[in-house]
Parts: structure tokens; C-alpha cells; sequence
């Protein structure tokens, strides 16, 4: 009996599945092996073949070139390393507010897709049809073509606010003039903050223990505006400004941003705006009419039914897509280098064409858009659980 | 009777709500935030429509030199008139230029003919691969007396097409493969494919294509080249795939489990219950998401700006250097947003019908 049942299961071992799994498995293994060791051979030969330096030392050597924009110190004569350094905080700015600026540009025209005024409506969809159709590169050169073509030189600058020039060497505008007052309005915007935060908890949990409730709204606005206003009065109320004045040919004082800058900024938002749109109609609509209809009939006011029911459970529908759309607006900004904005790529490019190190600086190039973009998604996967729903 | 007549012509409504009147109040000013809203909206556009339309067609010139285009106070559409040919067909040769403007109607006619999902057949398959072999021919030369054409002469609207056209072919059947990967049961294949589509899910295109024109021959033997518009295809292929599939992985898992217990049970080995039940239903749940990364990868061939390729964008770029032509940006950029708009419009409405012929119909049972 038990022989014949052996007999029976007999089998070639290349007709046994898990057998067969493990050699598909080794086969893979051992060509993806050959492949990268083929690869990096190849790369070395070439590499002496050429005498291209191979590592990382150039980062510590003089970098030479200059960069037009910078949030921290930067000259030509510091290092490679410090100028892939200026080229990750710009973009690292581009990212950071224009973020900020699609998803509350993208939520406006999202609702407006959905408003009972026709006109809005269409108008918000001609918005979401035709920005999303156009490639962003385009788009790009579009806006940077306006300012160098269109907008005047800076003797003939666009003044549309008293103080704010607009002119084809970007944009001016008045900053107030240094002043102690300021950074201790800082500080007490942060003391503010922390102070709303603790009144907020507070009266959460009065409202939970005794059902009464408290003007959260209007006594945290009150502590955020009141407390620096406070601070300002003080410290006598400076009111001096530093604002652009046109000397020579060109603006000098108040602050300026760059027609790239503006370009790049103007382009992405625009762009993931129009997609955002459609991810934020999406959730509103994804969210059953009953729901607006129940938190009526318990006698909210409409306001409070935005707020306390169809916000929260549409905001989940929208947090998953609407992260991968920040990325990509985060990986799109590296079309900066079209432009000549100098992110991180602009910067390693011209460190690749200086060097010839293609293999190091396409690596760095990879190393951080992968960073960028695994930090956004820790970020919004623990924003995504923190609003999850509570089940029992 | 008569009475009764009477009566229904009583309880119409009121005039004011219906008809164009009764439109206008309930779409546009149903509220006080909406009348303010409509109000404003309107003064915008009797602002800005008139001038407009002042400076794209009435002012403008469309067919003169650069010269009298300065000169002019509209829209100068010259520069497109007056530099058609390269704008679409760049630098390939002049004479020859019929070459790549037939290949592309027959890629345009097939495309068409191919809208229809009964026409898909094994003839079409034949059709298809004959019309891509004429059409390499004709781009390429080199066969029945065709002058030789150098890839890299290949520029403006043909190189677009062939970078989207082939990328999204090549990248979908990669993409379902890497999706079938990640689903897999095998740790070392699953292992491989979601490191390939997390790595190139998290960085730009923009890298590939760097790593395909600086980094990509030196991984190359010594004498070996591949040329340098086969490699950004090759990049986009790539980059495209992982977003592909992501998606897929999407349908898969939106399978009902029974589904694969039933082919299983069925008796189907692997190969076959993917291939005959569960990828045809998969892959058309995620139609249209699927398309929107196509549409995508359409506009993304833009990129190949930045490697240097002249596609549309950039020879719309090298003529607006040309001194005669330059500072009319606005309207070349606007032409060819034009042509991206057309080609995306037309994949999204193509789609659209191949979803609605492929929805499973419940035939109706006969009764008795």
C-alpha cells in the first residue's frame, strides 16, 4: 500500500511545482546577477578606458561655477558637495510652496467643478480639461517665454500694487526693513501656536465631559493675531519698509523672485492643480447624499455638515491620490533644469558635464528624488492613519 | 370638459421658471453668492474675450515674414505658416520630408481603423505588422532606391508619435509582466519587481533620461553604440512600465479570489488561468486609469527635450531662437498645446469607446 501510493506520486522532479518555482527562482536570480556584473565590468573598463575618476572624492573638490540662486551661502569657489547642497534646497523650495499652493488652488477649482452655478462649473472643468492636457514641460516654457517676452524691463515695470513691480527680471516686492521687532513676533507666533493647542485640547475635553461648547475658532484667531500684534506694539510698531526702487537699470531693496523661479512655480501649481481638481470632486462626490441628508435632520447647520461630516470621510477618499500627485509635482520641479532654475538636477548636471562622473551623479540624482519621495509618503501614510476611520 | 382643460393651462409654471429665463435663474443666479458669483465671472470675460479675439484674429497676420510680423499689433500666426515644415518634420531631409508625412496617415489611418473592437482580428494583427514595417521603411530608407535616413535626422511631430507610440505598446505588456511579478508567490521574483517599480516609481523621467544619454554608454562594450533616440525610447519603455504596473496590480487585486479558486479548480495551470480569466477581466477594470498613465507617458516624450532630441517642443523651440522669429513664443506654444491637446483628447474619447464595447452585456435568456 504505501509503496503504491509512492509509485503513484512519483513524479519528475521538473513537473513538481515548488521544485520548479525554485529553479524559475535561481534562474532569475543568476541572470539578474549576470546582468549587473556584466554591467559594472563594462562601466570600469570604460571608466580607466577614459580615466574618469570613479568615488565620490569630487565632492570635496572646487566646483568653479556659479549658481544663481541660493538660500544658503554659495560662491564658486566652494565644493561640489555644497553646490548639490544650494541645488537640493532649491528645489526643496519649489516642492515645499508649491505644494502648498496646488492642493489649495486644486481644492477651489475642485469645488467649483461641483457648484450649482453653471457658469462656475464649466469654467472649472474647461480649467481641469485643458491644464491636464498639455504637457508640463510646455507649460513651462510658456510662462518663462511671458516673463522674458512679454513683461516689460524694469524701467516700464507692471506695477499692479503699490510696492510690487513685475518685470522680465521677475517679480519685486517690498519686505519690512530689519527690525528686532520681527524676530520676536516669531517667537511669540510660536508661543501662540503652542498656546492654541493647549486651549484647543481643552476645550475638547470639556465638551466631551460637560457637552458645552467653546469658541475654538475665534479665541485661537484672537491668540495667533493678538499675541505677535502685542509683541509688535512693544517693541514701538517700526513701520519702516524696505521697498524695491528702480535704480540704474534694474530694481534694488525690497525682495525679488526670480523669473525662473516664478515660472517653474507658476507652471507646476497650474498643472497639479488641474489634477487635484479632479481627485477632490472625486471624494466630495464619493460621499452619499444620505449622509447629508442625516446630518440635517440631527439639526446641524449646513456649515457644520461640511465641516464635521462630508469633510472628514471625503478627506479620506482624497489623501491617498492626492499624495502621489504632491510627489509627482515634487518630481516634476526637476524640469527646472528646461528653464534654468538651478534644482537638483541643474546643479548635477553640470557637475556631470565637469567631471564626467555620469555614473555617481545620475546615482545622486536618484538617491534623492527617492528620498524626497519615501519621506512625502511616510509623511501622508501617518496623516492617512491618523484620519482613518475608528472601527469598533 | 372644457372646464378641465381650463384648469391644466392654469397649473403651468411660471414663466419665470421655465424656458431661458427659468435656466438662467436656476443655473446662474440661484442665490446670492451665485448672482455676485455670475456677475463677476461676467465682466471678466466682456473684460477679456473682446481683446482677445482682437488679438488672435482680427489684428493678427498669418502669413508674412518675420519683419512685417514686429511690425504688426496682433498675433503673429506667421511664425507657424511660414515655418511649418520644420516645426513638424525638423530636420529631416527636405526633399524626403513626404516620407515621414506618409508614415504617419498610415499610423493615423490604422489607429483609426482599429477603433472598432469587433475589427480585431488576426488580419488586423497582419495589417498592423505590414504597415509598421512600410512605415520603417519609409522612415529609415535604405530599401526599394529610399535615400538612408540617419535616426538622428528623425525630429518634430514623426518622433513624438514613434517615442509615444512605441513606448506605450512596449510598456504595457512589460507592465502587466512586472504586476504579475509583484503578485507572485516566488520571494526572489517578487523581491525584483518591487524594487525595479518602487525605484523607478520614485524618481523623475528626467533621471532615466539622463542615465540614457550620459550614463547608459558606458555600460556598453567597447565598439558597441546604440543610437541615442532608441535609448530615450528604451528610458521612457522603462518608465512607463512600473507606473503600468502599478495599475494592473490594482485589477489584481480587485479579483474576486473565487476567481482563481475557480480556474484552479478547473484544473488551469498558471499560465492558462491568467491568460483566459483573470488578466481579461483585470485589465479591463483598470482601463481607465491604465489610460490616463498612457496619456501621460504621451506628454512625458516632451521631455526628450532636455537630452537634446528634436521632437515638436523643441523644434517649436529652435525656431523661436531664429532672430527673425523670436518673441512670438506665445503663439508657437500655443499651436502646439493645440496638437497635445487634440492627441490627448483623441486617446481619452478612443478609450472611452473601447470600455463601452468591451462592458459585459448580460445577454438576455429567452423566455419561454
Amino acid at each position: 500500500m504505501a509503496s503504491d501510493q509512492h509509485n503513484y506520486s512519483k513524479t519528475y522532479f521538473w513537473n513538481d511545482q515548488k521544485t520548479r518555482a525554485i529553479l524559475y527562482q535561481i534562474i532569475t536570480a543568476i541572470a539578474v546577477a549576470w546582468l549587473g556584473y556584466y554591467l559594472i565590468s563594462n562601466v570600469q573598463q570604460n571608466m580607466e578606458r577614459q580615466s574618469i575618476a570613479s568615488g565620490f572624492g569630487f565632492l570635496q573638490k572646487e566646483a568653479a561655477f556659479e549658481i544663481g540662486e541660493s538660500l544658503i551661502e554659495y560662491s564658486a569657489a566652494d565644493t561640489y558637495g555644497r553646490a548639490l547642497l544650494v541645488g537640493v534646497f532649491n528645489t526643496l523650495k519649489v516642492a515645499f510652496v508649491g505644494m502648498i499652493l496646488t492642493t489649495i488652488l486644486g481644492t477651489i477649482i475642485g469645488v467649483f467643478t461641483l457648484s450649482s452655478n453653471w457658469l462656475i462649473s464649466k469654467l472649472g472643468r474647461m480649467y481641469v480639461e485643458v491644464f491636464q492636457n498639455i504637457p508640463v514641460l510646455l507649460q513651462l516654457f510658456f510662462f518663462y517665454a511671458l516673463f522674458y517676452e512679454t513683461f516689460p524691463a524694469p524701467r516700464q515695470a507692471l506695477n499692479p500694487i503699490t510696492g510690487v513691480y513685475i518685470t522680465n527680471r521677475g517679480i519685486d516686492f517690498p519686505v519690512p526693513a530689519p527690525h528686532p521687532a520681527w524676530s520676536a513676533m516669531l517667537w511669540a507666533f510660536a508661543a501662540a501656536l503652542v498656546i492654541t493647542w493647549l486651549v484647543n485640547r481643552w476645550s475638547v475635553k470639556r465638551q466631551e465631559r460637560s457637552g458645552q461648547q467653546f469658541p475654538m475658532f475665534w479665541t485661537g484667531l484672537a491668540i495667533l493675531v493678538g499675541l505677535p500684534a502685542i509683541v509688535w506694539a512693544l517693541f514701538g510698531a517700526p513701520l519702516a519698509m524696505d521697498v524695491p526702487e528702480l535704480k540704474g537699470f534694474n530694481f534694488q531693496g525690497g525682495r525679488n523672485i526670480s523669473p525662473e523661479f516664478s515660472a517653474l512655480l507658476i507652471g507646476l501649481v497650474l498643472y497639479t492643480a488641474s489634477f487635484i481638481a479632479q481627485i477632490v470632486r472625486a471624494g466630495i462626490q464619493s460621499i452619499s447624499h444620505g449622509q447629508t441628508e442625516a446630518a440635517m435632520s440631527i439639526g446641524l447647520k449646513p456649515g457644520q455638515v461640511l465641516k464635521l461630516i462630508i469633510f472628514p470621510q471625503a478627506l479620506r477618499v482624497i489623501v491617498p491620490p492626492l499624495t502621489s500627485q504632491l510627489l509627482n509635482l515634487t518630481k516634476n520641479s526637476s524640469l527646472a533644469v528646461a528653464i534654468g532654475y538651478p534644482d537638483f538636477v541643474q546643479v548635477a548636471g553640470t557637475t556631470i558635464n565637469q567631471t564626467g562622473q555620469a555614473v555617481e551623479g545620475v546615482a545622486l540624482m536618484m538617491l534623492v528624488y527617492l528620498t524626497f519621495s519615501l519621506l512625502t509618503s511616510a509623511f501622508m501614510n501617518w496623516y492617512n492613519k491618523k484620519i482613518k476611520i475608528v472601527e469598533r | 370638459m372644457s372646464e378641465s382643460t381650463v384648469r391644466i393651462e392654469e397649473i403651468k409654471p411660471p414663466s419665470s421658471d421655465v424656458g431661458m429665463i427659468g435656466w438662467v435663474r436656476h443655473h446662474l443666479f440661484n442665490g446670492v453668492f451665485n448672482s455676485i458669483a455670475t456677475i463677476v465671472i461676467f465682466g471678466f470675460l466682456i473684460k477679456i474675450i473682446p481683446d482677445f479675439i482682437q488679438w488672435a484674429f482680427i489684428d493678427s497676420v498669418w502669413f508674412t515674414s518675420g519683419k512685417e510680423c514686429h511690425a504688426a499689433q496682433g498675433a503673429c500666426w506667421s511664425v507657424i505658416t511660414q515655418n511649418i515644415r520644420f516645426n513638424i518634420f525638423g530636420y529631416y531631409p527636405f526633399e524626403e520630408q513626404w516620407r515621414p508625412l506618409v508614415a504617419m496617415i498610415i499610423l493615423i489611418s490604422m489607429l483609426v481603423y482599429s477603433r472598432d473592437w469587433n475589427r480585431w482580428n488576426k488580419m488586423l494583427g497582419y495589417a498592423w505588422a505590414l504597415s509598421l514595417f512600410i512605415m520603417g521603411v519609409l522612415m529609415k530608407g535604405g530599401l526599394f532606391g529610399l535615400v538612408p535616413v540617419e535616426s538622428t535626422k528623425w525630429s518634430g511631430l514623426p518622433l513624438t508619435l514613434l517615442l509615444s507610440f512605441f513606448g506605450i505598446l512596449m510598456s504595457y505588456p512589460l507592465g502587466v509582466v512586472l504586476a504579475l511579478g509583484r503578485q507572485s508567490r516566488m520571494p526572489v521574483i517578487k523581491a525584483f519587481s518591487v524594487v525595479y517599480i518602487e525605484i523607478i516609481r520614485g524618481v523623475p523621467l528626467i533621471t532615466l533620461l539622463f542615465m540614457s544619454s550620459v550614463m547608459f554608454p558606458l555600460f556598453l562594450p567597447e565598439g558597441v553604440t546604440i543610437d541615442k533616440v532608441l535609448r530615450a525610447q528604451v528610458a521612457i519603455i522603462l518608465f512607463t512600465a512600473a507606473y503600468i504596473a502599478e495599475v494592473v496590480r490594482g485589477g489584481l487585486q480587485a479579483m474576486d479570489k473565487g476567481q482563481y479558486e475557480a480556474a484552479e479548480s478547473l484544473g488551469l495551470n498558471y499560465f492558462q488561468m491568467m491568460r483566459l480569466i483573470i488578466l481579461p477581466q483585470a485589465l479591463k477594470i483598470v482601463i481607465p486609469p491604465t489610460v490616463g498613465i498612457l496619456i501621460s507617458a504621451f506628454k512625458d516624450t516632451s521631455l526628450v527635450v532636455i537630452i537634446a532630441l528634436y521632437d515638436i517642443l523643441n523644434t517649436t523651440k529652435s525656431i523661436l531662437t531664429d532672430p527673425e522669429w523670436t518673441g512670438f513664443s506665445t503663439e508657437a506654444y500655443i499651436f502646439i498645446a493645440m496638437i497635445y491637446y487634440i492627441c490627448c483628447f483623441s486617446m481619452s474619447q478612443y478609450s472611452r469607446r473601447i470600455e463601452k464595447q468591451l462592458e459585459y452585456k448580460h445577454t438576455p435568456t429567452q423566455g419561454p
